[in-house]
């Protein structure tokens, strides 16, 4: 763990602003520290993570993000949860399960279906187009700042891993009335919460923005 | 190496900080030039902001609980359950441990966020009671916790879209489920108008003296 300087005395002008950093969470103010990869520089006041860069970051991001998109894109197709009880049978894609809200209640499906399909995608379809240029040592992307910026405001509205463990919870909810059946795409769902997390560690956003101002 | 020494902020120094990018810019720069953000020392508007989603959020979260959340049909019977009826009907059947995680997921969760969001808010307003430290750990709760709520919603949409088995079973969703997502929705947009540096802001003016410094670990040469 490494924690960055504080600058001790008053810079004297003209300030080199490209070496301080500001935390988001606090505004305390920092000489930026060089930070090897795998290790991780936070803010010594509140502790939020200033800088964690991963050599090879940006090609595992996309691989991840490739991933995620099949994944969606399968779950949302095919059915991927069934139930048996009484000799019935029936079974669901996530597209028939974000339009179970019907009549007054169907904002909320347009609402679940941006939540769980919509966000996540274009999320990550941004996320490849603005780190493709970088990693292959390219200038960035005509829009790239736009879009790494709405990729950064779309994230904590992008909901496709609360969705898998909202089956879960449907599951065992479930397993006393009905025979459930896990389809193929439950277990993608399992896989999609997991690169999610490691999407998150993999992510060093003050680099990103770095590498994106040439 | 630790050494000890009052935090010196972007805002001390003129300058400003962008919380989308972290890079700093001398004050009055109205765009930040690395990734384009409006810049704001501290947002202004950030409390009245903050009271204004929390307060939709409530009026929002008063009828999701009155309303029903499922209504289950079966051959012999129509159920309609609220969130907490629900809840004590999976209990009265014996199933505790789905019933307590629906209590604390949909009425412990929700109403701690209301008032997490009201004590920051409360805390800048009108002087801290509790130690910077301490706000700037449940403002990360509620910042992490908040989206997490709307499980509750989708467990509601694949219910309703799996049990349809024509005359046995069948499950539709109520009212209820379209209050709770909006009061997630506004609770998430309450939270993310709270500006946290202004829990840091108060601390240093009012409890300055008798505070101590935080200590900052620094391991080898940071700065070039
Ligand atoms: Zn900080
Ligand atoms: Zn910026």
């Amino acid at each position: 763990m490494t924690t960055p300087q504080m600058p001790t005395q008053q810079p004297s002008p003209p300030i080199d602003l490209d070496r301080l950093i500001a935390c988001p969470n606090c505004d305390a103010l920092y000489t930026t520290p060089t930070v090897e990869s795998q290790d991780k520089a936070y803010c010594g006041r509140c502790h939020t993570v200033l800088i964690a860069p991963r050599r090879k970051a940006g090609k595992q991001l996309i691989a991840l993000a490739l991933t995620v998109l099949i994944l969606i894109t399968a779950a949302t197709l095919f059915p991927f949860l069934a139930i048996d009880a009484g000799g019935m049978h029936h079974d669901a894609s996530i597209l028939q399960t974000a339009f179970a809200f019907e009549g007054a209640l169907l904002g909320l499906s347009v609402a679940v279906m941006m939540f769980i399909v919509v966000i996540p995608m274009l999320r990550l379809i941004l996320l490849i187009y603005v780190l493709t240029p970088i990693i292959r040592d390219r200038p960035p992307a005509r829009w790239a700042k736009r879009a790494f910026g709405l990729s950064e405001a779309l994230n904590p509205w992008s909901m496709a891993e609360i969705f898998a463990l909202g089956c879960a919870v449907a599951l065992v909810k479930l397993s006393d009335l009905a025979q459930v059946q896990y389809g193929p795409a439950a277990w993608l769902f399992a896989i999609l919460v997991v690169i999610v997390v490691v999407t998150d560690s993999l992510m060093c956003r003050y680099s990103i923005w770095k590498s994106l101002d040439q | 190496m630790e050494v000890s020494g009052s935090v010196t902020t972007a805002r001390d120094m003129g300058l400003v900080g962008c919380t989308r990018c972290y890079s700093v810019s001398s004050r009055g720069t109205a765009h930040c030039p690395r990734c384009g953000s409006a810049l704001q020392s501290r947002d202004r508007l950030s409390l009245q902001k903050v009271w204004a989603w929390w307060l939709v959020g409530l009026m929002c979260y008063i009828p999701a609980n009155l309303y029903p959340m499922l209504e289950t049909r079966t051959l012999v019977s129509v159920q309609s359950d609220t969130i907490v009826g629900g809840a004590v009907d999976l209990a009265r059947h014996g199933n505790w441990g789905v019933a307590a995680i629906i209590l604390v997921a949909s009425v412990l969760i929700p109403v701690v966020k209301f008032v997490i969001v009201a004590g920051l808010a409360l805390g800048v307003w009108l002087g801290p009671k509790v130690p910077e430290g301490q706000r700037h750990f449940w403002y990360e709760i509620v910042e992490y916790i908040g989206r997490w709520s709307m499980i509750d919603v989708f467990v509601v949409a694949i219910l309703s879209s799996l049990v349809q088995l024509q005359a046995l079973a069948s499950i539709t969703p109520g009212r209820a489920s379209l209050f709770f997502a909006l009061s997630v929705i506004f609770t998430m947009l309450a939270a993310k108008s709270f500006d946290s540096r202004l829990i840091w802001d108060t601390g240093q003016s009012d409890i300055a003296s008798n505070r101590r410094t935080p200590a900052v670990d620094v391991k080898g040469d940071l700065s070039a």
